[in-house]
């Protein structure tokens, strides 16, 4: 076991490698002169020669992917150059507000979706089943930024209970800065919840006719227990697998959903720094949201392996 | 619904004429429209649907019908491009890979595929359009190496387990070489388990083209596409709500329709297999 997780870590280590060289190359060498993307073509042949040398522009470009890993290991991600800030510091701030979103819009589609799928497989083609299925054809079709508009128009243009976009920071305290995150960790939910059901149904309904599940019902427990304590942790495998997968589209979906409620996040600062063409905040920005879904799916593959021992067998 | 619809494919029959709907509407768009998409009419401006035009007119009194039926073409173009170019290069690659399936190529490929499918398209699309600027091109792009890995696996997993069959170890003996081989037997044998996520992933490309578009990495204007009506429509929510409802309503109908046509497809294929999307 420990031998494989050691050969996981290694093959982790390597594709982040890849992933940053892959970034650093779209962003530094692909463009050519990045310090004249960044400022322009108005910018005087002063200014460039400035802002080059302090890019590094002048040296090498390994010795440049090199100086940028090494500064990001120690979380140093260059200076902003429109906000004449530290990156980290930059995203140090957004992060306080993108973790939160992701991870209760996360909790809030398990919470759905699994009781949703398990009751729909516990009755098939009953009345649930047909409700779960049409609540994942509908929530999968929807693109979330429309979620979120519609969820604007009802709760806050129509009702007036809930902010329509902003953050006030956490200082202003835990339920003014909670409030403002529930319209757009739902939108952020719904697509993933109905993925997520869909996935649930067909995994319990796989498990439910195998021969375990049988003799547990033929010992007389009960439907609701088999269900619950032996079934759905055999059907556990393909949901977690799915849930690690979905997590780049919850990353992708965060973006879209911080540029339609205005929140100060990582998608946010990733926009407008693409839009004011600041490539040290972009790189750093795609490396950190791309690294998180890697290290996601490891922790996935992972516990992908805690919960089935058959798979600890095999090599990877 | 592919459990209640047995017997009759219902759900693969509501996706071909939906689709098909919609396709007519976006080629008509080509030849004709109720109103030109990109002429202004100031006066007209925020009407609601049926007060000018079939579903009313956008700030600059924009006619909606005309411009959600461009839109319908841009978008559908834009994905079915993206879905071909990463079911060519992912087909090729997975078939390549199936020949040695340990060798280095192979290795190396499929580790590249995991980090291709790292990077969320929207920022891929993002970093793109940083110095190519946003437009079709680059959401084309982006979309579509997205894709590859995908197309990759599949189409890996398929041609291994038809590698295994006797007839390919029949077709080597007989001295054809590996390429030949991956082309005539083994690229048709892996059509189908090709072409029913081809259906589900265009599903999976119009969603970022509308999230792309939204964020304005669109078309340049004038093109509409579904998205940026969409971003400037919320600014009037209050005085003109469909002006955001009805462009999204269009882009979840023809999800909607991608989306039965997989499920039925993959119902009709393989009426054992009721799990995932």
């Amino acid at each position: 076991m420990i031998g494989l997780v050691l050969r996981r870590l290694a093959g982790l280590v390597l594709t982040l490698v890849a992933v940053s060289a892959l970034i650093f190359a779209v962003m530094n060498i692909l463009p050519g002169d990045a310090a004249a993307i960044m400022l322009g073509t108005s910018a005087s042949e002063d200014t460039l020669a400035a802002l080059r040398s302090e890019l590094g522009l002048d040296r090498p470009v390994v010795w440049r992917y090199l100086a940028w890993i090494a500064g990001a290991l120690h979380g140093d991600f260059g200076r902003s150059y429109t906000y004449g800030v530290p990156v980290s510091e930059l995203i140090g701030e957004r992060l306080s507000l993108t973790l939160p979103l992701a991870g209760i819009a996360l909790v809030l589609s398990v919470l759905v979706s699994v009781p949703l799928g398990v009751a729909a497989a516990a009755r098939r083609r009953g009345i649930i089943d047909g409700l779960a299925t049409l609540f994942a054809q509908m929530s999968v079709a929807m693109p979330a930024f429309w979620v979120a508009i519609l969820l604007i128009i009802l709760f806050s243009v129509q009702g007036g209970w809930l902010p329509a976009g902003g953050f006030p920071g956490w200082q202003v305290g835990f339920w003014p800065a909670l409030k403002a995150l529930i319209l757009p960790s739902v939108a952020l939910a719904l697509p993933q919840a109905g993925v997520l059901t869909r996935v649930t149904r067909g995994a319990v309904l796989d498990v439910m006719h195998e021969d375990f599940a049988r003799t547990a019902r033929a010992k007389g427990i009960s439907r609701r227990v088999t269900l619950w304590r032996h079934v759905l942790p055999n059907a556990a495998g393909p949901i977690v697998t799915v849930l690690g997968l979905q997590f780049t589209f919850l990353v992708a979906g965060a973006v879209l959903i911080e540029n339609v409620f205005s929140l100060p996040g990582l998608g946010r600062l990733a926009y407008q720094a693409l839009a004011q063409r600041d490539i040290v905040v972009m790189q750093a920005v795609v490396l950190l949201l791309s690294g998180l879904v890697i290290v996601v799916n490891f922790l996935v593959d992972l516990l992908q392996m805690r919960l089935d021992p058959r798979l600890r067998a095999t090599p990877a | 619904m592919s459990a209640s619809t047995r017997k009759r494919p219902l759900g693969l029959i509501a996706g071909l004429v939906l689709t098909g709907l919609l396709l007519a509407v976006a080629l008509l768009s080509l030849v004709w429209t109720p109103a030109s998409p990109t002429k202004m009419q100031i006066l007209l401006k925020l009407k609601p649907p049926l007060v000018a035009g079939l579903l009313g007119t956008d700030q600059y009194g924009r006619d909606i019908a005309s411009l959600l039926m461009v839109g319908a073409w841009n978008s559908l173009s834009i994905a079915f491009l993206s879905v071909l170019i990463g079911a060519g290069v992912g087909t090729a690659l997975g078939l390549a890979c199936a020949i040695k399936r340990a060798g280095i190529f192979a290795t190396l490929v499929l580790r590249g595929c995991d980090v291709l499918f790292a990077i969320p398209p929207i920022l891929s699309a993002m970093m793109l359009g940083a110095f190519i600027g946003p437009g079709r091109f680059t959401a084309i792009i982006a979309i579509g190496v997205f894709m590859i890995p995908v197309f990759t696996r599949i189409a890996f997993a398929a041609a291994s387990r038809i590698w295994a069959r006797d007839y390919i170890m029949a077709a080597r003996a007989r001295g054809k070489g590996a390429a030949r081989v991956s082309i005539e037997p083994v690229a048709p044998n892996i059509a189908p388990p090709i072409l029913v996520p081809g259906t589900i992933q265009l599903r999976l490309a119009l969603l970022p083209e509308a999230s792309l578009s939204f964020l304005g990495l669109r078309p340049p204007p004038p093109a509409p596409t579904r998205g940026p009506r969409l971003a400037a429509a919320q600014t009037f929510l209050r005085p003109a709500p469909w002006l955001a409802l009805l462009p999204g309503l269009a882009i979840a109908l023809s999800v909607l329709g991608f989306n039965l046509i997989g499920d039925g497809f993959r119902d009709l294929l393989d009426p054992k297999a009721e799990t995932g999307r």
